[in-house]
């Protein structure tokens, strides 16, 4: 499915999404059903090692890199979960947008489409919101895997 | 509801303290602004505002140094200031009212220096269960420093002391030991809102010859503070939380003991004569202030103090004390919500966690209803560690705050809880 999109597209997908929901009530519902749909990470892949610094709530985010055939065309496939509903509908976002990418594609990503899903507040450098260390963990991941 | 009577017969009506504070007309998600998260950091009414404005239009210029007016205004604003502070808190003279950045640059003082006056290794530093981390590290690293022993008085399920029950050593015996050097102990917590036997427990220090300090940062805002009477040798809070600017504190200290603590940080305004062999020190409280102090910061701290004074330290204090009176009511009619401190003493503050709801979920979605809470482990994860939580959601209240405004908080939880079970 996801090769067939790319990473702008599959924002824009989730954009398009929110943009019907005009309540707050009804866009939290909806991030928390993000978080409902998300792939359960491996046991051994939920641990310290993998929690994402600068949450108030925990969020453990996985990164393994897929090779492939023509060297240099590899993709990232990330798994997460989180004890908050919310972070975990947000990484939940995440995941679906930057999962199985190549690298280059994940640095360079906007992440503009946050601010228009109405999800701007968790962007602030605020220490408990976790959204851009989450962001920067996955463009780390990407950064390592590149070169 | 008898309370609230109450604090309309000592003389408050919320009705026309609310428009003394502007940030109150503030929307937040198109929403009244309902704040309840004065334990934080309090809200500034109008008259400190004008005064911290009023400084700087008019009187702003450098303190003690100058021969200019404005310099002279500006110290004699300092200074009244300080004579304020001295008159709320009850100290014996001005000089023993030390200006710092807050309650942590306070006990940071006080630990360093009291780490280089009275600390050997083996001798112990006595601090309890409920510190916030600024009443914990601070001492940690004087410990390191010293090779000195840091105690913990534990803490009961209810959110008091269990002074009796120090690991290690007989129940028989209380929580101070001839090694005892130091207490160190917060008058309210932060968290769980109790208010600790303070004046008890340093009447017990003293006969035990252990120089005692306590974190006020909480009480200030709440309590009718004498210092004289609790007979503490040191007491630290900040102004942001009493009504007053950020980045403006208060050390005070016995005059005595200020006299014998060495300088911790060191520069100017606080010299007396300083040549390259041998520096000599000002006179207290200038030995422990310097560089140029917040200046602004100070006036607004001075006209908080009158502000509070004027407003009736009991009036407020009844009115916070009939929120937290109906929130605890109130909120323990939601299923699964467990209040955390249930001392018999409390000042308005209440923490509480509710089964299966995490509580950056629930401050989330308060916070899209326009209500401000506090949530984590409000720098006291020892405290979370002795609860076995890893956080809670946090009211505290200011007496600008109405019985409706807890209505608005528990409606809000419901349908936060609604949504995320």
């Amino acid at each position: 499915m996801q090769e067939t999109s790319t990473l702008a597209q599959a924002q824009q997908e989730v954009v398009d999404e929110f943009a019907m929901l005009s309540d707050w009530q009804d866009r939290y519902e909806q991030l928390i059903e993000q978080g409902k749909d998300l792939a359960l990470i491996a046991p051994e892949h939920k641990v310290d090692g993998n929690l994402v610094r600068g949450c108030q709530s925990r969020v453990w985010l996985h990164a393994a890199y897929r090779a492939s055939a023509p060297p240099g065309t590899g993709t990232i496939h990330f798994t997460a979960d989180s004890d908050a509903l919310i972070t975990k509908g947000i990484v939940a976002l995440l995941v679906r947008v930057y999962n199985d990418r190549s690298p280059q594609e994940i640095i360079g990503a906007s992440t503009e489409f946050i601010d228009r899903i109405g999800l701007r507040e968790h962007l602030s450098p605020n220490r408990a919101n976790g959204l851009s260390a989450m962001i920067d963990q996955m463009k780390r991941y990407a950064l390592a895997y590149t070169g | 509801m008898i309370m609230n009577t109450t604090a309309e017969h000592l003389g408050l009506d919320v009705e026309r303290i609310r428009p003394q504070f502007p940030i109150l007309n503030e929307l937040v998600h198109g929403r009244p602004l309902v704040y309840f998260d004065n334990a934080a950091s309090g809200q500034k009414p109008l008259r400190v505002i004008e005064a911290v404005d009023g400084y700087y239009r008019r009187i702003n210029a450098n303190v003690h140094r100058g021969v200019h007016t404005l310099s002279n205004l500006a110290t004699e604003a300092q200074e009244a200031a300080r004579e304020a502070v001295r008159d709320h808190i009850n100290a014996k003279h001005a000089h023993e009212v030390v200006f710092t950045a807050g309650t942590t640059a306070s006990l940071n003082l006080a630990a360093y220096s009291l780490g280089q006056l009275l600390l050997k290794p083996g001798d112990e530093v006595l601090i309890t269960g409920m510190e916030h981390h600024a009443n914990i590290v601070p001492w940690q690293l004087a410990c390191e420093r010293h090779g000195a022993v840091l105690k913990v008085v534990p803490v009961t399920e209810q959110g008091e002391l269990d002074l009796a029950g120090i690991p290690g050593q007989a129940r028989t015996d209380g929580p101070f030991t001839d090694r005892t050097k130091v207490l160190a102990i917060s008058h309210v917590s932060n968290t769980l809102g109790t208010i600790n036997p303070v004046k008890e427990l340093v009447a017990e220090a003293k006969r035990h010859g252990t120089t005692t300090v306590v974190d006020g940062a909480q009480a200030v805002p709440h309590l009718s503070v004498d210092v004289q009477d609790l007979g503490c040798d040191l007491y630290a809070f900040s102004g942001h939380k009493m009504y007053a600017p950020t980045g403006i504190g208060v050390l005070y200290g016995r005059e005595e003991l200020l006299e014998r603590m060495p300088p911790w940080q060191s520069g100017g305004e606080m010299i007396d004569r300083v040549t390259f062999e041998k520096t000599t020190y000002a006179k207290l409280p200038f030995k422990f202030e310097a560089g140029t102090p917040h200046i602004a910061g100070i006036v607004g701290l001075g006209e908080a103090v009158r502000w509070m004074h004027d407003a009736g330290m009991a009036a407020m204090a009844a009115q916070e004390l009939a929120l937290l009176e109906h929130a605890t009511k109130e909120l323990l009619q939601i299923d699964g919500l467990r209040i955390i401190g249930t001392a018999a003493k409390k000042v308005g503050v209440i923490s509480f966690t509710i089964e299966g709801v995490h509580h950056y979920d629930l401050g989330t979605l308060l916070d899209q209803q326009g209500i401000a809470v506090r949530t984590g482990h409000h720098c006291t994860q020892p405290l979370m560690d002795r609860f076995g939580v890893n956080g809670t959601t946090r009211a505290s209240f200011a007496p600008f705050n109405t019985l409706a405004e807890v209505d608005a908080l528990v409606a809000a939880a419901r349908r936060a809880v609604k949504l995320l079970r």
